[in-house]
């Protein structure tokens, strides 16, 4: 079957937001720095604290996401819009879902200056901007995948845990598929190198899987799923 | 037939286009599919789209080739057919519609869809040439104009413009994305984006798409503030809502209509709609707009100089430009610059941006070197890791127009003269990529005695660049310091010369200051007067070190003196807690430190403190010197200044022995055993790469005592490399040389410097899966090329198993792992 022949039209939601409004988690931060249940001496965290203010002005949150068709999500050869997936990983995530959103979010070009910036002044900064700019992508990725699980929940939908390209068995090749369907260099400014990396750095795409009904369903997610778990060094 | 486009533009009112996408959609194109192939699937229904604006009165028409580009249409010649269709089917829908006569078909350009070097992995050159191929499809199938738009980025807006021109001799219209504060996604404001396309010279510049027309009317007054050439408004319908599961935009024609009748009567000469714009919001608009008398654009006489994100304005106050990066009399810049030590000269200007710097002053001309070569390489780097505009200073014309074609902004050219050949080299580069142009008052008669003859050779290189058609805003001269301890009158002459200029031309000057002073002693107190004299005079430019605090406080001074520093503020926030002199003295003589106007900002912290009782090393600092303690508390100043002192006493191998190396073995340890993290690990570093800098000042030019030399780098396809210049910074620390060939670094580079270099050790890093494809690849080709050679990897997705399923030596799961391999196999314990 041509692909193109089922795909529907559906919404393209843009989204955005004030930097100051989103919650960094300093814990996350630390977490990404190596610290483990371990709180970081007053100056290593006065350093945090003032790459985390600079990288705030200095950051442009952006998302975009669409609501798609999904079939047969148990097969291990799944369909969302016209892409077809196979994996096993994502499969076991959409068990009993009907919907899936696809979501790009960045928080902008900023970052990577400031971190490149720091490169070549202090690679102690650049190490903590890295570690900043994670969880800054992370706590906005958070909050768009609270809004359209909000939305959801009108139409009486419930959300499993979002879900990335590179985690589990899921392939990276699923980012072109997502650059595509979301038109993200124009709608988030989100672009893919050859290699498929995502520019600027600090960005995330996901599927996130819906089903109808109220959440019965576990919704914790996160290391147990990944395939790198026994050897990850920012295991939570 | 109609006229070209460019003798009506500025002169009457012209009328874009409204939304392709959005009437595509309703025609039922899906999601995903890319709009161009409609060329040949639907073409009636392209027909009905640019019939439907001509007749709604549009002037410009877009050809439906937003998106085409050899990025998205790679099948061989599928590109050139989808543009060929697009302007075919637009002719002749014009000529249906029987608009021959006022209507222009315009080749329309949005962004690639990658974003550039440094942020992503497209280098401005093959941006260009990917546009390039877009206009020449374009200029072949008769297009009558070029419209570039919706661009957030100023690098790609400049390859675009730039193949625009080099490819065609079409009229080039440029339009911009801009943020609700005025700002592109790359950072640029409108000044910088304006600055920038006068000086590539478009016909005619403006906002589209993203914001509605109310949203835009802060930005349409700065851009018709900033331009001096006819301005573009074309807003989106309002924002997209969903109703009832389908986007509708929420500004209504007869709204978009009435708030664009009222931008145009702000001042702007062309206006049409982007997103969710139809024919009906266009056919209102035209006729709103018609009913409002047109104005001409007028000259502005501002003159801007910008980078990526800062437009510099020259003019209202003196600009300070940071003259360290310049090999002229500095022995350790002259060696960066042989050893290519990039990230030595990125320091040099980032210190000066901290110190406040307004421009940067870009030298690196060496009889020994590439210059032309390295001028690229450090105008490229710089501009990835400042936000300074820069003012490239070469006599090297190759050199020169490199850096005027990689600059992503509008720069600073330093310098032209009265000359004719000169002008006959410099002028037509300046005049083809903009920028501001400082021109010495000195001819083939050599430097003018007195301030007559610079006036008059000042005035011969206005009335040249007019002739290159280079803005006389756009020229600043240089009335010339000559030193007071040859020319007794130099430093009146110059003065004169300066006010003149200012007086009787209108125009600005700049100085090197401290070439006032050469042979005198005390240089410092006669450059930071003369300063102040030549600012009193109207001085625009100072090219100055802003790290010399005499020159900073005359700068800063004399900025609030002349009502050039509004409530004083630059002057209070600089010197709140300033101490004076005698008092300083005082304290000095008391033997109290601490005091002083520049206090040691980054000292306060502590690398190994804090974090547990039984820090690393406390029972071991009272066996070692200040230094160990330093560096063991990963503070940098305070380790820099114990090296000095060391310095005095011991030497510089001493102190890398007994200190230096003992104090970063411990906290390495810490960092083994898990008591020490990453930050520590880093602070640590940094006070021992400052301890190194000293020695290595010190020492300048003779050969140092290396452990071994390693290649580092990121492999193709990569381009973050965070982690590998965390572990090149541990493992110069402990003594190696390291060749740092960056990121997305090819595996026949890697090999074949590992070859000429004689190399025995390969640190590879890559982050993603996708990439570890050229890491095997690289470690192939190491194989093949260079048996006796080992290879080190890590990375976000290495595991032990992965690398060694790569054919790797070893697997560095962190730095010091690094570290302890390399002193492994280098047999060091």
């Amino acid at each position: 079957m041509n692909p193109s022949s089922v795909q529907q039209n559906f919404i393209l939601h843009r989204e955005s937001a004030d930097t100051a409004r989103i919650a960094i988690p300093r814990g996350e931060i630390y977490r990404y720095l190596g610290y483990r249940k371990i709180t970081p001496s007053e100056d290593i965290a006065a350093r945090t604290e003032s790459c985390v203010k600079e990288m705030t002005t200095k950051s442009h949150l952006s998302a975009v996401w669409a609501v798609l068709p999904l079939d047969r999500p148990e097969s291990g050869v799944l369909r969302i819009g016209d892409v077809v997936i196979s994996s096993r990983s994502l499969s076991l995530n959409l068990k009993g879902c009907d919907t899936a959103a696809m979501m790009a979010a960045t928080i902008g070009p900023g970052i990577d200056f400031l971190i490149r910036r720091s490169e070549a002044v202090s690679m102690l900064d650049a190490a903590v901007y890295q570690a900043a700019g994670a969880a800054f992508a992370e706590a906005w990725c958070d909050e768009v995948n609270a809004r359209i699980v909000r939305l959801m929940r009108k139409h009486g939908h419930s959300s499993r845990p979002r879900f990335s390209p590179g985690y589990g068995d899921l392939p990276l090749s699923l980012q072109k598929d997502f650059s595509r369907i979301l038109d993200m260099p124009k709608n988030c400014g989100i672009s893919l190198t050859d290699t498929l990396l995502m520019t600027p750095s600090k960005s995330v795409t996901a599927f996130i899987g819906f089903y109808p009904g109220p959440g019965d369903r576990c919704t914790t997610a996160g290391c147990d799923v990944c395939e790198a778990a026994d050897t990850c060094d920012y295991r939570q | 037939m109609r006229p070209d486009l460019r003798t009506i533009l500025g002169k009457e009112w012209i009328f874009c286009d409204g939304a392709t996408g959005t009437y595509l959609q309703a025609r039922g194109l899906k999601g995903g599919e890319l709009p161009e192939l409609w060329n040949l699937t639907h073409p009636e229904v392209i027909t009905d789209l640019y019939s439907g604006f001509l007749q709604a009165g549009c002037n410009i028409i877009n050809a439906n080739t937003f998106g085409a580009n050899g990025l998205k249409y790679t099948e061989p010649g599928q590109l050139e057919k989808v543009i060929g269709a697009a302007i075919d089917l637009a002719k002749k829908a014009r000529a249906a519609c029987g608009r021959e006569e006022d209507a222009w078909i315009a080749l329309d350009i949005g962004p690639c869809g990658k974003l550039l070097e440094p942020m992503g992995d497209l280098s401005f050159d093959d941006a260009v040439d990917l546009f390039a191929r877009v206009v020449k499809a374009g200029a072949e199938a008769g297009a009558d104009c070029v419209l570039i738009e919706t661009m957030n980025d100023t690098y790609e807006l400049k390859a675009a413009v730039l193949a625009a021109k080099e490819n065609s001799d079409l009229p080039v219209l440029a339009t911009t994305t801009y943020d609700r504060n005025g700002q592109l996604l790359t950072g640029a404001g409108v000044e910088a984006v304006v600055a920038l396309l006068e000086g590539l010279k478009v016909d005619a510049l403006g906002v589209n798409c993203s914001l509605g027309p109310h949203e835009m009317k802060p930005i349409v007054d700065r851009l018709v503030d900033a331009s001096s050439i006819p301005v573009i408004v074309n807003p989106n319908a309002g924002l997209p809502k969903e109703v009832n599961g389908q986007t509708v935009y929420e500004v209504t024609p007869d709204d978009f209509a009435l708030t664009m009748a009222e931008l145009a009567g702000k001042g702007i000469q062309i206006a049409g709609g982007c997103c969710g714009t139809t024919f009906d919001h266009i056919r209102q608009e035209i006729e709103q707009i018609r009913r409002i008398p047109f104005r001409p654009p007028v000259p502005k006489h501002r003159t801007f100089v910008t980078s990526f994100s800062r437009a510099v304005e020259i003019g209202p106050r003196c600009v300070l430009i940071g003259e360290r990066i310049n090999p002229t009399g500095k022995k350790r810049f002259k060696q960066a610059l042989r050893e290519n030590d990039i990230p030595y000269i990125l320091q040099e200007g980032l210190n000066q941006e901290d110190a406040g710097a307004d421009i940067l002053d870009v030298n690196v001309g060496l009889p020994e070197i590439n210059e032309p070569e390295m001028m690229e390489t450090v105008v490229k780097r710089l501009q990835g890791v400042t936000g300074l505009p820069l003012q490239i200073d070469t006599t090297n014309i190759e050199a020169l127009e490199r850096a005027l074609r990689h600059y992503n902004g509008k720069p600073m050219v330093n310098s032209v003269n009265g000359k004719q050949e000169n002008i006959e080299a410099v002028m037509p580069l300046v005049a083809k990529y903009g920028g501001v142009l400082v021109s010495l008052a000195l001819d083939e008669g050599g430097i003018p005695d007195t301030a007559d003859g610079r006036i008059a050779v000042a005035r011969k290189i206005y009335e040249a660049a007019g002739r290159y058609g280079i803005p006389r805003d756009d020229i600043v001269i240089d009335g010339l310091c000559m030193t007071i301890s040859s020319e007794a009158d130099g430093a009146v002459t110059t003065l004169e010369t300066i006010r003149r200029v200012r007086d009787e031309l209108h125009g600005h000057t700049i100085l090197g200051v401290s070439n006032i002073s050469f042979g005198l002693p005390a240089r410092e107190l006669v450059n930071s007067h003369f300063l102040t004299m030549a600012m009193a005079q109207g001085l625009s430019c100072a090219i100055i070190n802003p790290n010399n605090e005499p020159m900073m406080q005359a700068f800063r001074a004399s900025l609030a003196l002349l009502n050039q520093d509004p409530q004083c503020m630059g002057f209070i926030s600089a010197y709140h807690d300033y101490v004076p002199v005698s008092k300083r003295i005082a304290a000095l003589r008391t033997g109290q430190t601490e005091a002083g106007a520049a206090p040691d900002s980054s000292s306060s912290g502590t690398a190994a403190s804090g974090e547990n009782a039984s820090s690393p090393g406390r029972d071991t600092e009272e066996q070692h010197g200040p230094l160990f303690s330093a560096i063991v508390r990963g503070m940098k100043e305070k380790a820099a200044d114990a090296t000095r002192d060391g310095l005095k006493t011991r030497t510089g191998l001493d102190l890398i022995n007994e200190e230096l190396i003992p104090a970063l073995d411990v906290v390495g340890k810490g960092f083994e055993k898990k008591t020490v993290f990453l930050p520590q690990l880093l602070m640590s570093a940094e006070a021992a790469k400052a301890a190194f800098a000293v020695i290595k000042d010190t020492f300048s030019g003779q050969p140092q005592k290396i452990k071994g030399r390693i290649i580092l780098a990121t492999v193709k396809g990569d381009i973050h490399d965070i982690g590998k210049n965390i572990v090149k910074v541990m493992l110069e620390n402990y003594g190696y040389e390291v060749i740092d060939l960056g990121k997305d670094v090819d595996p026949e580079v890697i090999a074949d410097t590992a070859v000429k270099e004689d190399i025995r050790l390969v640190g590879l890093s890559a982050l993603m899966t996708t990439t570890v494809v050229n890491m095997e690849a690289t470690i192939r080709l190491l194989r093949q090329k260079k048996p006796d050679c080992k290879v080190i990897v890590g990375g976000a997705v290495m595991t032990p198993e992965y690398a060694k399923a790569i054919g790797a030596d070893y697997y560095g799961k962190d730095a010091m792992a690094d570290v302890r391999y390399a002193d492994e196999l280098f047999g060091e314990s």
